[in-house]
């Protein structure tokens, strides 16, 4: 390893931080794809794995992508939802992965939500408050 | 660059390994790999997260779902349901009280969400092995301010206007120690890390360098820079085997990257550290006796002045700061004196780390702002006390430190405060306790610790705390005379006014404040030869009462067979042959069992 200089410890810095950014909380989106038993037999997986490979080759270290439940809609797995900070989540169902790569590049990078694959947008009413 | 949608932090503090958090891990990643979440799950091991009670803990990150108590058979659960599914498993998390609901996230835990972070930011969060995560979380930035941008002189001006103030807890101001060095003629000089952590219940030095030891690198690379030195030491006790291991990788991943050794970042400037085993005398967390023992002698104190800062290591200048004071200088430096000295009251700036232990509900490593009170941390922080008991009191800073009762609970936590209290800010070792604890047993315990700890070369603390031992030993066993709890008076003024260093200083403290605060037990074991809280196994009796069942599980445990009866029939206690182990009392389904006076 070649002894470091000034200014060298900011690429490092940047490297570590990206790997790193899941802890730090300073996330700008976050993808859920939903995963219960009928999201993983609609083949969930696969769309989890493509985002991922998405999100890793463009190196969003602002991007978080997580799993949750089944989101109620069994029929129309594999589902999503996609919340960008600030803004109300949208729920993306019949996913393939060309889907799910199509909505990284329009909705999170973009901002502009796929209309065509999208269910809703807004969060389902609960009685918590 | 490979991303994770999860981390999966696990605690590998000395706690947690002890309760079997490796083997966790390797459950964790082979049941990771089984689901085919390898590329997807990234499993960190960090330092001590706090809550040692608790452990194994895990963390899920992004979410903060923090898990405890983690056993190998609930890992296939915990990676199907949350790892791969994403639903967080109830069973695992933290429940508050009996028919409370599960508590998922870190920060809404009581234990987590009063503490405040400065020198354990990084607990729990990154992987302490691992010089890049540091980095990644702003490690090293002060350290690259201080020697691209700072004189020695401007690195001491914000260190004193910070207001830090030495954590080993005399609490002498740390800028003016290093301007005193600075200016103290010669060419050579030294600073030394204390990390001779040895009061009883306490280990805030051991977590800091087992979670972040990059922290106390850097803030030593900082010190010596202002000072100008070239070489330090960092002595830690070799009891610390994690914690000796993780500076050691620490250092040789310091000096790989070029933060260490010679021409640091490219700036010039040298400075290397030198790992100091000691073999965990009392003493030599004293200043004086550490030198000694760096220096490869007996560690013994000697009188000051001198002061380390004129006359130190092999004679030359030298500062010594404790583990936790080096870990705070990073953050100062990169955040500036303001922001350190916004933290606190107004003579004690900053956070202060506290082993809290004893009779609580929570027990653990936090990290409080300075003016904080009492009773914040030992209820809302510590939960309370554990079993519904009653509060006593709280004994702070170990053997040298005073026991604080109900009356001080709403007093500031801050230097001035507590030494008025009678108690000291000490090391930070907090233990506390309740009704059921004889408060002459307790000073007694303390002072047992600082007898055999005396390292014998001045009389005042070699012979005086024996024979302040020797009298406490005759009131516990209710053997004491009318006139020795004035005796034991007169003797603890003498050893803490004419003894050499702080140890015998502060040796008498557990007993003046139990004398100041509860004088009436001591009076009751030595007048009545009682002892109210049922402790000093001389004075009570264990009997059976007459609801006793006949069900002879009593009988059946006690290890000295001191227990007859029928099946069926009222047992008793052979008084005689009972050790007072107090089994019976435990093992008893219908609390037949009790404590009484002797007659």
């Amino acid at each position: 390893m070649k002894k470091l200089k000034i200014g060298d410890l900011e690429k490092i810095r940047d490297k570590a931080r990206r790997t790193s950014s899941l802890r730090q909380n300073k996330a700008r989106a976050r993808v859920t794809v939903h995963m219960g038993t009928c999201g993983i037999a609609a083949g969930a997986r696969k769309i989890l794995t493509a985002l991922l490979e998405e999100v890793g080759k463009k190196n969003l270290d602002d991007v978080i992508v997580t799993t949750s439940g089944c989101a109620g809609l069994c029929s129309r797995e594999p589902m999503a939802t996609v919340e960008i900070e600030d803004k109300p989540p949208v729920k993306y169902v019949d996913l393939t992965k060309e889907k799910i790569k199509k909505i990284l590049n329009e909705h999170i990078i973009k901002g502009n939500i796929v209309k065509e694959y999208a269910l809703a947008i807004g969060s389902e009413r609960t009685t918590l408050k | 660059m490979k991303e994770y949608r999860l981390h999966a932090l696990i605690c590998a503090g000395t706690g947690c390994v002890a309760s079997g958090s490796l083997d966790v891990k390797e459950e964790l990643e082979k049941e990771i790999v089984k689901q085919g979440l390898e590329n997807e799950v990234r499993v960190v091991t960090t330092g001590c997260q706090g809550f040692c009670e608790r452990g194994p803990i895990v963390i899920v990150q992004p979410g903060d779902i923090f898990y405890q108590s983690v056993s190998k058979k609930d890992i296939p659960h915990l990676v199907e349901e949350h790892l791969l599914k994403g639903r967080p498993v109830k069973e695992l998390m933290y429940v508050p009280g009996p028919e409370e609901a599960p508590v998922p996230t870190m920060m809404d835990i009581g234990f987590f969400k009063h503490q405040r972070l400065t020198v354990l930011k990084n607990r729990g969060r990154l992987d302490p092995e691992n010089i890049e995560e540091y980095i990644g979380f702003d490690g090293y930035r002060g350290l690259e301010k201080a020697l691209a941008e700072m004189t020695p002189e401007e690195i001491i001006r914000e260190i004193k206007d910070s207001g830090l103030r030495g954590r080993g807890g005399a609490g002498f101001p740390t800028g003016l120690k290093w301007e005193l060095c600075r200016k103290s003629p010669g060419e050579i000089k030294y600073i030394v890390c204390n990390g001779d952590e040895g009061d009883p219940g306490a280990f805030m030095d051991r977590s800091v360098l087992e979670a972040d030891p990059h922290a106390v690198v850097e803030g030593m690379v900082i010190g010596a820079k202002a000072i100008g030195t070239h070489k330090g030491f960092i002595y830690v006790r070799n009891e610390y085997p994690l914690a000796v291991k993780r500076l050691k990788i620490a250092l040789s991943q310091a000096e790989e990257y070029g933060l260490l050794g010679k021409d640091i970042l490219g700036t010039g400037f040298d400075f290397s550290i030198e790992v100091a085993q000691g073999a965990g005398a009392f003493v030599c967390g004293e200043e004086t006796a550490l030198l000694k023992s760096v220096e490869g002698k007996v560690g013994r104190p000697r009188p000051r002045p001198p002061y380390p800062t004129e006359k130190g290591l092999w004679g030359k200048p030298t500062t010594i700061n404790n583990v936790e004071t080096w870990a705070n200088v990073p953050a100062i430096i990169l955040r500036g004196a303001e922001w350190f000295s916004s933290i606190g009251t107004e003579k004690s700036k900053g956070t202060k780390i506290f082993s809290l232990v004893g009779k609580i509900k929570n027990t653990g490593l936090v990290e409080v702002p300075m003016g904080i009170t009492l009773r914040e941390i030992v209820f809302d922080i510590g939960g309370g006390i554990a079993g519904d008991k009653k509060f006593k009191g709280v004994q702070l800073g170990g053997p040298s430190g005073g026991i604080l009762t109900e009356e001080h609970l709403d007093i500031s936590v801050d230097y001035e405060s507590l030494t008025g209290a009678g108690a000291i800010m000490g090391s930070g070792g907090m233990v506390v306790l309740n009704e059921n604890d004889c408060m002459v047993d307790t000073a007694r315990y303390f002072l047992n610790f600082t007898q055999e700890e005396s390292c014998g070369k001045c009389t005042p603390c070699r012979i005086g705390t024996k024979r302040m031992l020797e009298i406490l030993d005759r009131i516990v066993e209710g053997r004491a005379e009318e006139d020795d709890l004035e005796k034991l008076k007169t003797l603890a003024e003498k050893v803490k006014k004419y003894s050499l260093c702080g140890l015998g200083q502060t040796a008498p403290n557990p007993v003046l404040t139990t004398l100041r605060y509860f004088e009436d037990e001591y009076k009751s074991h030595i007048e009545e030869k009682r002892c109210p809280a049922k402790v000093c196994k001389h004075l009570f009796k264990y009997v059976i009462t007459d609801k006793c069942t006949g069900c002879t599980l009593c009988a059946r445990n006690c290890p000295t067979d001191a227990i007859e009866g029928e099946v069926g029939h009222m047992h008793k206690i052979i008084q005689e042959d009972c050790t007072k182990c107090g089994t019976c009392l435990e093992v008893c389904p219908v609390n037949a069992v009790e404590a009484v006076d002797n007659e």
